[in-house]
Parts: structure tokens; sequence; C-alpha cells
């Protein structure tokens, strides 16, 4: 017996010799291997760098591809191409759903891209949030009332909340979807959806057959996201306003960029079942000081049934933090899923600024086809939860700071209205539809965003006004003046002649357009004075006030110069103006400025011509911007407006200011003028009778407030300052200032 | 078991295969007879997935030991070792569609590490031959793969170490399906049925998007023929079809183009009647008229890039090379690297359907954006299709950058060329905000012993409305500032800092005392600036703060006769620079001054004890791509009586020294970013015929 345990003692002794010497030489040898390996290749006078096991072959191998490949491989010739797409599209249905397979892009070809939706019946109930994603349709450009011209479908049955549990789900959808004449299994619908599936298990099955429909649903995972055929939309409230939205809380860039606490997260812990992992592992990584992760076990009436040893205490913590004192204090914000993948955080996160870190494994980023998350979020794995401090730690201050201010520009550009979030998904299923004329990836993701920069417009973002940094390039040197003329041609002394004159005197004049809206026939060609540049007459469509904003092929230059006929104008307040655009070729540079105002008793915007120490319009009576506005005038604003300015034939300039803040989130530029500028425009001219009217101004005022509301926001905002020449007014010799003009009277 | 998670993901690299599949294979599955079937799982297990791992550790446990040194010795690929392949030997599952980084993707092997790159390791090189010793490929490993995996042993993200690795590279070169017998690889390949695959020709059906890397198929022809730069601009054809595999249905929709739109249009098929010796790849024919290829690629402005028996075409390559704008006919492509390459930038995409369509959709483009496309389309065949190293390292960093997606490299990074990274400019301060006013900026005040005209201006300064701390930055080491109850009386805090050495760069530190966005820097002898031009300043600086807002305004000069820069103090009608003896700006621009000026301009400035304001324009106006906004009229900051005791600024040598400054800077930052404006900030109604009183700024310009 122990002669029997001294021997296996022995026996194991050896063994676990042996084995540590196997261990032990491969350790030496491959020790010994790296210098060995240094030597060799010195010695070939081979590659330096990293040591490498991979031995650079010198035989002499085989192209991978033989030269004659590509003629043999005519062997599908007999396949027709054409056939090849039918047979695709008839096998990829459902799950495989692509635009290729389930999207007939033939009806969408005559008339663009136009949106019906179905008309609402009677007895249907429809959710608030519902109604306002079919209004956003409603009153967008591309609402279509005749299904015939339609390209894309909505239906006007709730498809919302799929929670079989919520009080907002709807019965027996699949029959009333079925009875829809339209529906034609779904081909070209597309399908909002926030919740889908119940507990326990929250599939993502909408309980009615979607057919070949697409998706713009909410918390969609990978998994059973069709790519380039679905849109991801973020989860929303249903007091997600409907229209304009609020701004980020960003109010200014702090620094240091970093806040009381690096990272915070406030919630539900659900304790079991699916998605409760991530947020019952949070408290691993709070540590009360500047990493605060709490959770409340309190939900549902029998949550103390479930509760486990630590619900106590973090109920304890949980109620000693105010959550929006956390979400304004944080750098980064945790947004883990929920129940579902998406959850409300991640919106709240992203209009505080604070940097959303998601913890969402799976879930395919809202309008990730084209928003590069990248630049406005952390994107964390679940498994990894123990490293997120140490990530978002690591993260530099001026990573911060960008990623700070692109979930403000994201916010705004694409989800702090119904409206927005419907414009972005249709704007990207727009893009999907006609290829060649789509958006590339700078256009989503820099200011202003994808809704105010219309691809048909232009396939080159240097004829947009917001790129030109981007670009490293800078707008054209030379602009195009637009008269707007409304009286006949009697007499040589018409105010309109003169200007005509100074104007084509600019050193950065190229050409001069007339704009015919009098009633009158054109004027003989030798009537208009002789000028250095070519003038261009063209006869208003309509005669309608919007005519002056129309995107005319003959304006060829970037800058506009818009003109009243009446405006008196010298050639150096041209030229002056000129230069000063050219440093804001986003913004209106213009002479004289209104200013808007709330009147509290009204409970209404009110509209001031009086002299102010601030304004936030410059009237486009003479006024220098970029030609994108008349495209973007013209195709971006909702016939409602535009008619009512046309109706009028008033407004069209404060439209224009509305416009252009909106895009620019900018004040308009006031450049200066000589004094009388002002009393001529009130004074003799053919206007006068108009500006004196008081119903002119009255309407002015209505204006605003209309457009306040199409908005859903005020745009305009206020500037104290004015540009001048960088000598004006100063004590020295005239001779010696650039701009002397400006200075006499 | 555990062994098998961990190395089940690899990466498979093929370029031609997939293709195939997506091309006929689904139409006919259904239909096939369950033997062929099996071979067509077997195929799709390849092809999708490529290759991997598990399957070779379980063959040859030891490998690891076995590397040691014979890649030492034996550099030919006969000597590596043989493996029979028993016919019994498992063939792997069809791969998992749904497979995502999430679900498949081992992300616990790369963890976190300091450096945010991922380790790849290279399984050594077998040879691979069935039971009766017949090689699984008929190529073995091919030129190509050997260069792209060389690449990747060179490149930063090797290791040797199988234990240190994350991802998995197999040997066995499935580049080229043609060349490898279906049943067999899978077989080598066994069990990596999780294996993340960059494949040359995906379609939207078969790619994972997220896990999948589509790669361009390289193109053979890039490492045998150079093509003579060639500037953007005008080309005598405008579309050009040079493929020879063309199906018939679309060569007759071409022709029909051709017909329509005569010269234009040129369209190339292969030649019949070449004599002995041309490489009939290097040749392309039309009506007996012969072409050199890849050459009259560079002769068009657009280049068809048409779908053949593969989605993914070798001919993109070429076209890209010749810096031709690839007009990409293949509907459901997943062009290569599109995950992070925007190929809006580069390409023109035309649905099958629309071919006839092509002529007059490409004419729509304006011309400036076809530039910009041949320049962004030659721009990445240089950087990810020119070789197989590119190739590779541009597949190893999206895969990195999914694993550290918050170090990930950006879009700019990926997309732009370099002339363009160097002439745009991408202001830090982005975002269009106008701050509120409540917050008011601090007043950093530089003094050194000028108490007296300190004070004053501490007085001057306590006057202005939105004025929310003052600092004090005492310069002097030698002597104590004045005791407290000598300062003058305030509201607002005071707080002074003792320098502890005498230099101009500490005015510019971003010191924890400034709370506020809104700095406001100024000399202790400014004296003569009013309540309302400074709270104007500040009003103005709102409206842009990312500039920086100042009151006297100077300007640079291109001296023709000394062929250098000239500073300008004189009265002239232009700005380029504000002196930072009294100007606003952005807290952020104390931290990049402090640590992030190029060159050695900080530690000259404070070895000249000259020049900081201008080294502070430089930077802002470089960084931001902006002009300075210089506020209110010229006047006489300083006091009157204080020109005689400080006769610096009009002193000649003074001036001298100054224009050195702009020199020494413009050839640090290489290129001179100062913008000139000819415009200034004024109240809106200053000099207006207005009463005085209703006006928000009066006092200004009054001396």
């Amino acid at each position: 017996m122990q002669a029997k345990k001294r021997y296996l003692i022995l026996l194991s002794a050896g063994v676990c010799l042996s084995l540590l010497f196997y261990f032990g030489g491969l350790q030496v040898r491959a020790t010994r291997r790296n210098p060995n390996r240094r030597e060799d290749h010195s010695r070939n006078g081979l590659h330096s760098g990293p040591d490498q096991t991979w031995p650079h072959f010198s035989d002499h191998l085989q192209p991978f591809m033989p030269w004659d490949q590509l003629e043999n491989e005519d062997y599908n010739v007999h396949i027709s191409p054409k056939q090849k797409r039918d047979a695709n599209a008839s096998i990829y249905k459902g799950k495989r759903c692509r635009m290729e397979s389930c999207f007939d892009f033939s009806i969408c070809k005559k008339n663009g891209f136009k949106v019906y939706t179905y008309p609402q019946q009677k007895g249907e109930k429809i959710s608030e949030s519902y109604q306002n994603i079919l209004s956003a349709i409603e009153t967008s450009r591309f609402y279509t009332s005749d299904p015939s011209q339609a390209c894309l479908f909505v239906l006007s049955l709730d498809t919302l909340d799929r929670d079989q549990l919520s009080p907002q789900y709807v019965h027996s959808l699949k029959t009333k979807v079925q009875n829809l004449h339209l529906w034609n299994n779904g081909r070209n619908h597309l399908i909002f959806n926030l919740y889908s599936g119940t507990w326990p298990d929250y599939t993502e099955d909408l309980g009615f057959d979607i057919g070949q429909a697409m998706l713009a649903k909410a918390s969609i995972g990978t998994e059973n996201f069709r790519p380039h055929f679905d849109v991801s939309i973020p989860l929303f409230s249903k007091d997600h306003p409907r229209t304009g939205g609020d701004r980020g809380y960003l109010k200014f860039n702090t620094i240091p960029p970093f806040r009381k606490y690096m990272l915070v997260f406030k919630g539900k812990r659900y304790l079991t079942g699916i998605g409760s992992d991530t947020r019952n592992a949070l408290y691993h990584v709070h540590n009360a000081e500047d990493v605060v992760l709490l959770t409340t076990c309190k939900h549902g009436k029998d949550w103390q049934k479930h509760k486990d040893a630590r619900c106590d205490k973090d109920n304890a913590e949980y109620d000693k933090y105010d959550y929006r004192e956390m979400l304004h204090n944080a750098t980064f914000c945790l947004a883990p899923r929920g129940r579902r993948l998406g959850s409300f955080r991640f919106l709240e996160a992203l209009q505080a600024a604070c940097v959303p870190v998601m913890l969402s494994n799976g879930w395919e980023l809202p309008f990730s086809e084209v928003i590069d998350w990248n630049t406005a979020a952390v994107i964390g794995d679940e498994r990894l939860l123990l490293q997120i401090p140490s990530t978002v730690r690591s993260i530099h201050q001026d990573k911060i700071l960008a990623l700070r201010q692109q979930t403000q520009f994201l916010w705004e550009a694409y989800f702090s209205s119904v409206e927005k979030i419907v414009l972005t998904t249709l704007e990207i299923i727009q893009d999907r539809i006609f290829k060649h004329i789509s958006r590339n990836s700078l256009l989503w993701n820099s200011h202003p965003g994808a809704l105010f920069a219309l691809p048909q417009y232009s396939a080159y973002l240097g004829d947009f006004p917001f790129y030109y940094a981007d670009l490293g390039i800078k707008p054209s040197t030379k602009f195009t003046a637009v008269i707007h003329a409304v009286t006949p041609l009697v007499s040589q002394s018409q105010p309109i002649l003169k200007l005509l004159v100074a104007v084509s005197k600019s050193q950065y004049c190229a050409q001069i357009v007339v704009l015919w809206n009098c009633d009158k026939p054109l004027p003989a060609k030798h009537r208009w004075p002789p000028t250095s540049v070519p003038v261009i007459v063209i006869e208003g469509e309509n005669k309608i006030m919007g005519s002056r904003f129309q995107p005319y092929d003959t304006i060829l230059t970037d800058a506009v110069l818009s003109l009243d006929e009446d405006t008196v104008l010298s050639t150096t307040e041209v030229d002056f103006a000129f230069t000063v655009w050219q440093s804001f070729p986003e913004r209106i540079v213009g002479y004289p400025a209104r200013s808007h105002f709330w009147d509290s008793n009204k409970e209404r915007w009110g509209y001031t011509s009086k002299w102010t120490n601030d304004y936030s319009m410059v009237l486009t009576g003479a006024a220098i911007y970029h030609r994108y506005y008349h495209y973007l005038y013209t195709n971006y604003l909702p016939a409602s407006l535009k008619n009512m300015v046309d109706q009028l034939a008033n407004c069209e300039d404060i439209l224009m200011n509305f416009l252009v803040s909106a895009v620019t989130k900018l004040p308009p530029i006031k450049v200066t003028q000589k004094k009388q500028y002002k009393e001529t425009m009130m004074g003799q001219s053919s206007r006068a009778s108009r500006w004196a009217d008081p119903d002119h101004f009255a309407q002015r005022q209505t204006c605003m407030n209309k457009f306040a509301n199409w908005f859903g926001t005020m745009p305009l905002i206020h500037s104290q300052m004015r540009l001048d020449p960088v000598l004006f007014k100063d004590q020295v010799s005239i001779l010696r200032k650039k701009y002397r003009d400006i200075e006499r009277l | 078991m555990e062994k098998k998670t961990w190395l089940s993901r690899a990466i498979g690299l093929s370029m031609c295969a997939s293709v195939k599949y997506s091309a006929r294979g689904p139409a006919l599955i259904p239909r096939m007879k369950t033997k062929h079937r099996i071979y067509y799982i077997a195929l799709f297990s390849v092809v999708l997935l490529g290759l991997i791992a598990t399957g070779m550790f379980q063959f040859w446990p030891h490998s690891i030991e076995s590397t040691a040194d014979w890649s030492v010795e034996r550099r030919s690929v006969h000597d590596s070792p043989l493996v029979h392949l028993p016919a019994s030997s498992p063939i792997p599952e069809r791969g998992d569609l749904s497979c995502r980084m999430h679900t498949c993707f081992d992300v616990y092997r790369c963890g976190y590490n300091p450096k945010n790159r991922i380790k790849v390791y290279i399984y050594p090189l077998r040879r691979y031959v069935d039971e009766l010793g017949a090689p699984i490929s008929s190529t073995g490993l091919s030129r190509e793969y050997n260069e792209l995996l060389s690449a990747i042993s060179d490149s930063e993200f090797y290791t040797d170490d199988v234990s240190r690795a994350c991802l998995f590279i197999p040997s066995i070169d499935v580049l080229n399906q043609n060349s490898l017998r279906i049943r067999e690889t899978a077989q080598a390949l066994a069990q990596l049925h999780r294996a993340l695959l960059a494949g040359g020709g995906f379609s939207t059906w078969t790619y994972r998007q997220g896990y999948d890397v589509s790669i361009p198929v390289y193109s053979p022809l890039s490492a045998e023929v150079e093509l003579p730069k060639k500037q953007p601009g005008p080309r005598p054809y405008f579309v050009l079809s040079s493929q020879t595999a063309v199906h018939m249905e679309y060569r007759a929709e071409l022709e029909a183009l051709k017909a329509e739109n005569g010269e234009a249009v040129l369209i190339l098929d292969k030649c019949t009647n070449l004599s002995e010796g041309v490489s009939p790849t290097r040749k392309r024919c039309y009506k007996g008229q012969v072409y050199d290829y890849p050459q009259t690629l560079q002769e068009s402005t657009f280049c068809v890039v048409l779908r053949g028996a593969r989605l993914g075409q070798a001919v993109l390559s070429d076209v890209l090379q010749a810096g031709c704008v690839p007009v990409i006919i293949a509907d459901s492509y997943i062009l290569p690297f599109s995950e992070v390459l925007d190929w809006k930038r580069a390409s023109v995409v035309v649905p099958e359907d629309k071919l006839s369509e092509m002529y007059s959709i490409l004419k729509s483009i304006p011309q400036r954006q076809v530039e910009e496309m041949q320049r962004q389309a030659h721009w990445f065949w240089e950087a990810y299709f020119s070789s197989m190293k590119a190739i590779a390292l541009a597949t190893l960093q999206i895969i990195n950058d999914r694993i550290y997606p918050y170090a990930a490299r950006s879009y700019e990074q990926w997309n732009d060329p370099s002339v363009v990274k160097w002439s745009r400019v991408n202001s830090p301060l982005f975002l269009p905000l106008i701050p509120p006013r409540s917050p008011g900026f601090t007043a950093v005040v530089l003094t050194y012993d000028r108490v007296e005209s300190l004070f004053r201006v501490i007085t001057e300064i306590s006057k202005v409305p939105s004025l929310s701390k003052l600092l004090v930055v005492w310069n002097n080491q030698n002597k104590s500032p004045p005791e407290e109850s000598l300062w003058p009386k305030i509201t607002v805090p005071l707080k002074v800092v003792r320098t502890t050495e005498n230099k101009l760069s500490n005015r510019f530190f971003p010191y924890d005392e400034i709370e506020t966005e809104a700095v406001l820097a100024i000399d202790d002898d400014i004296i003569m600036l009013t309540s309302d031009e400074l709270q104007f300043g500040y009003e103005v600086w709102r409206e842009f703060p990312d500039r920086l807002v100042g009151y006297p305004g100077r300007l640079h000069l291109w001296d023709h006769e000394m062929s250098k820069w000239k500073y300008e103090s004189e009265w002239t009608n232009e700005v380029s620079m504000v002196l930072t003896g009294a100007a606003f700006y952005h807290k952020y621009f104390n931290y990049l001054y402090t640590y992030k000026m190029p060159g050695d301009i900080k530690n000259w400035v404070d070895a000249h004890m000259n020049c900081e304001d201008i080294a502070m324009n430089f930077l802002v106006a470089n960084i931001t791509g902006k002009a300075p906004i210089k506020v209110t009229p010229r006047k006489k900051f300083k006091c009157p009586e204080c020109t005689a005791i400080d006769g610096l600024s009009l002193d000649q040598t003074h001036m001298v020294e100054r224009s050195e400054c702009i020199n020494k800077f413009a050839s640090v930052f290489g290129m001179m970013p100062l913008k000139v404006v000819e415009h200034r900030a004024d109240p809106v109604l200053y000099k207006d015929d207005f009463p005085e009183k209703l006006k928000s700024f009066p006092n200004i310009g009054s001396l």
C-alpha cells in the first residue's frame, strides 16, 4: 500500500516535471524565436517591422485568377438578366424583402415621390401620435390625395402600438388591411410602428401579415431589419411635438467639456426575463460619485413578489437623485435596452446634449442607413459593461466637444418633432428610389442636414451655400441682380433705370435679370439703358409675388442680389454688401432691416418696422443671398404659405427670412446704407401707397403668425450689429477710404 | 468545446466566390436533387464562410508548436506540411445568415486595450490533399493571397501569439472559387460556420450588414500597368463600356445608346483576330479597331461596370485607377467597403432596368461634380484598391472600427483625398449657437507692474454689465501683487493668479478660474474702452462665438519686393487680425493655444516676448477658416499720457519684428491661414440720425 502510494507520487511528480519541461521548453523556444528571426531578416535584407511568423514565400506563385477566366465566364449567357431579376423578385419576399424584390419603382417614375394616405375610416380610433404622423405627411410637399399618382402608401389604420396588452392596440387589423383595395399585398406601403410584441418575449412581429410593405419601426433588431428596405425610427413619446419641437439644451460649449457626472442612468429594472440582464448588472459600475447608474424595481403592481436582494438598496438610492438634474449635468448618458431594444432614454439624452452610450446589442440605430452614429454616440457592447467607465473616460476632450455638438445637430435636424422623424423617413426612401440623385453621407451628417439640402437642386455640394468650408472652396465671385418690376416703363427718370445702371457698374455684377411682373407688355429693348453686363428680361410666371424667388436657370452665379424696382442703391453700397456676403454665404445680407417681438398682451408675434437697436429680418427688396434659397423657397415651402404670399402680394420677404433663419439658425446681416434710402422707400415712390397702407402692416403681422405656426416655432433670431466698412466715419481722410460713397449723402 | 467557440471567428477572404451563388443559386435550389443540394450547401458554406480554424485545430493539435521554426528556414510553399483529408471528415453546415458582431463574434478576446487595435493571427500554411493525394485547390497558395497574408503579417495588427489574437485568418486560399474543390475545401474549413467573410461579390441578400466586409475584386492589371496621372476634366469619350463578358441583352441596350448618341459613347468588346503573342486581356476592339486596355479607360469620363456572371467585377478596379467615374449597373450589389466609403461621391448607380436612360442620367450631372467624382474615384483606387495590401489593411481597419467604435476612423479620414484633407476646415465649434447673455464673460488682465494703470482698467471694466469675473494674471515673480485692501472695490469676483515665469503665453492659459465660455483678454493699459464698447463687443462675440472679436484691427500684406509677408498697422480698409490687447474669444482657444499650438510657435513667442496676439490670430483662423471681427471705430485705446512711456508699438524695430512673426508663423503653418475682410461690426444705429438716449450703445467711438 505504502509502496503503491509512493510510486503514485513519484509517477505524478514525474508527469508534472515532464509537463513543466514540455511547456517550459516551449516558452524558451518561443522567446528564442524572435532574435533568430530578426537576424534572419537583416541577413536577407527583407522586411523590417514587427515580428513575423508568416514567411514571405519566395516561390513563383500563380495568380489567383487565370487570365482567361473572365473570358470564359459567359456560362450564364442563356439566362436573361431580366429573367434573373424577375426570379430574384419572386423568391426574396417576406423577411428577405429588398427594394429590388418588393418595391415597384415604376409607379414612382411618372409623378415623382408622392405619398398617399388612406382616408380615415369612421369609427377607427387613431392615437394622437399616429394622427401626428399622418398630418405631417399631409402637410408635406410629398402628399397627394390621388392614389393613382402615389409612389408610397401609408395606412390610416393605427399600427403604432402592436402590444396586445396595450389599450391602444387595434384589433382585427389583419382583415382590415386585407380589405383595403389598394393594399396590393403591401407593395409600396410604409407601416409605422413603435411597439411590437408583448410580455414575455416581445417579438418584433406586428401581429398581422405586412406582406411586402416596408416598416418604419422603433426598436428594430439587426436580425429582423431588412437593410435598405426598412427604416429604423426612434421611439418617441405621445407628447412629442408634431412640428417645430424644442431646441437642444446645449446653450454653450464649456471648456473643459466635462460635466458634474461622467456617466448616468436612471430607469426601471426588470429583474427577470428578456432584456433584464444589462440593467440588473448596472450596480457593478455605479460608484455614487461621477458614475451614477440607478435602477428601481418598482413597476407593475406585484413587483414586490419578484424583488431580489438588491431591490431595497437600489430603490433607496434611486430616490436620492433627480433625473432631470442628472440629465443636464452629465457628460455621458447610458441608454441600455429595456424590454425592447430602444428606449426613451435615447432621445432624452440626445436632446440634453448628454452623449448617449448605447448598450443595446443588436439594435439597428435610428436612421442608421444615413446617420453616422459614431459621431454623436458611444456604441457600447452589453457584454463589455464593466469596461464602459474606462471606455468613456478614455474619450478625449476634443472628441466629447464634437460628440456633444453633433447630438444637438442631429436632434434638431431629424428628431425634435414627429414631422422631422416622418420627413426623414420619407427622404431616406426617396433617396433609395432615385439613387442617382440621392444625398451623400456628408449632406446627411452636417449642418443644416438633409431635410434642408435637397439633392434635386444639384449633385454638386459646392452649389449649396453650406459646404464651402467642408470642400475647402469659396463661393463664386460674382452675383446676378434680379430686379422685380411691377410698373410700366414710362419715363427715363424712373428709379428702376437708375438702379439698373448703378448695379451694372458693380465690379462683381455678372448679369442683371429683370423680372417683368407688370401687366403691361414688355418694353422694347432699346428702352433699357446700355450696360456693360447682360440684361435679361423675363416675364414672371402668372405675375405672382412668388415668381421673384423662382430658381431661374438664367441665374448662374451663387449669389443673387434681389431688388425692388424702386430701390435706391449706389454701386459702392452694392460692392460692399457683396464682399460681406462672401464671408457669410449662407445668410441673407441686406440693407433695410425689420424686427419681430412677442406681444404678450395679444399672445402673438408682433412685427415692427421702427428703428430699433436690433433686427431679425432684412427686406429682400434689397438683399444678397445664395441662389439655393430660390430653389428652397419654391420647392420646400408648402403651397399654403406660398399661395398666401401670392394672394396678398405681400410678406414674401418675411417668408424668405423665416426660411433662411430656419435653415441656418442664425440672424440675417444688415450692412451700411445711405441714410436717405429708407425715406425714399417710405416716400414718393410707386410702392409708397403700399407701405403707408395700414392694412399692409396688419397683413404682415398676420403672415408672421401664420408662418411661425407652420414652422412650429419662431425661427427668426435677433442681431444687434450692423456691418460697416472698416473705416466707416472714422476720423481719417476720406481719400483713404475704399467705400467713401456710403458716407456721402 | 471551449476552444471551438473562441476559435470560430476568423475571417475569410473570397473575391470571386459568393457571387456565383447569389447570381443564380437560390432560384435553383428548390429544384435540385438532394445530392446536388449537399454540394450546394458545401459550396455555400465555403463561399459564405470562407474559413476557419477550429477544424485545423482538431486536425493538428500541435500546430502552435510546429510553427516555431520552420518559417525561418523554409521559405517555399512546397515545404509546408502535407495534410490528408479523410473522405469522411465532416462537411460544415450552411452558414448562419443571422450572424452579427454581437452574436457571432467573441468580443472578449479583443477586449479593452489602450491602443484600440485588434490583434490578428494567421494560421500556418498547410497543403491539403484528399485521401488519394490530390490537392484540394488547383493553384494552392496564390500570389495574391500570399501578398495579402504578408501584408497583414507586416502590419500593426499582426500577432504571432495565438492566445493574444482576436481575429484569425486561415491560410487556405479561397480567393477564387473556380480553382477550388468545393467539398474538400469545405472539409478543410469544417466547423467554421461562424466566420465573418470578406467577399468580393456580395449581394444585398447574402451580405450580413455590419458583419461581413465587402471587398473589391482585385485586378491583377494594377500591378502590371502604370497609368499616367490624369487631372480631372473633360475626356474624349463620355461613356465607355470595356467589359467583354456582357450579356447580349445589355450589349443590345448599350448599342442602342451608341446609335442614339454617336461618338460620345464607345462600346468595346474582345478582339477576335489578335496576332500571336498579344495578350487578349490588354486589348479591346470595336469594329476591327484595336484599343489598348486599360489605357483607353483614361479617355472616358464615365465607364460602365455591368454585372456579369458575378456581381463583383475586376473592371471596377481598372476603371477607378483610370480616374474614370464608374457607372455601377448591378442591382443589389454591395459596393466594396461600402460600410465606410461614400460611393455617392465617386460613382453613379443606375438600376439595371434603367440602362436605357443611363446617358441622360449622366448628362444631368454638373461638370464640377463629375470632376469631383473623377478625383474621388482615383483616390479610392489609390487608397483601397491598388494592392492586396491596401485591400487587406482596409478590411482589418473596418473590423477594428466595429470593435472599437468610439475610436473608429471618421468619415473624413476614410473618404477625403489628401488635397481635401489639407484644404477643408472643420471648426471644432461647428454648431451654430448664439450663447445666452447671462453667463457673461471673464476678463483676463495680464499685468506686470503697472499697478496704477491696472487699477484704472479694473475700475473701467467693472462697469460692464455682462462682466462676471475678473482675473488678474500677475506675471511679475519679483514683486508681489498689492495687498487686497488696495484693490478697487468692484461688484464681481476678482481673482489674482501668480505665475511662475514671466511668459506672454500665461495670458492664454485655460485657467480653471475662467468659468465662462467668453474670455476678454485685455492689457493693463487699455483704459480708453468705454463700457458700451465692451458690452457691445461681448454682444457681437455671442453672435460669433467661434471667432476673435476685438477692437484694434491689423492687416497682413504681401510685400512683392521682398517676397514676404509684412505687418500693417496703418489706417487700412481691410482687417485680418485683431489685437488681443482687447479681444473677446472662446475659452476653447486658450486650451488650443496652450496645448495644440503647432510647431515651436509657443516657445518662440515666449522667447521673443512678442506676437502672442498674432499667434492667436493664426491659430483661430487656421482652425475655423474664418476672419476675426473688428468691432467699433478706430480710436486711441491707451491713455494719451501713456504713449511717451509706452512707445513700443510705434517703434520701427517692433514693426519689423511683427512682420517676422507673420513670416515665421506662416512657415510653421505651411500656409497663410489669415482671412482678410473689409467690414467691422457697429451697433445697428451707430451714427444714425436717431436720439442717442434711445440707442443701446450710445457711447461708441467717442474719445
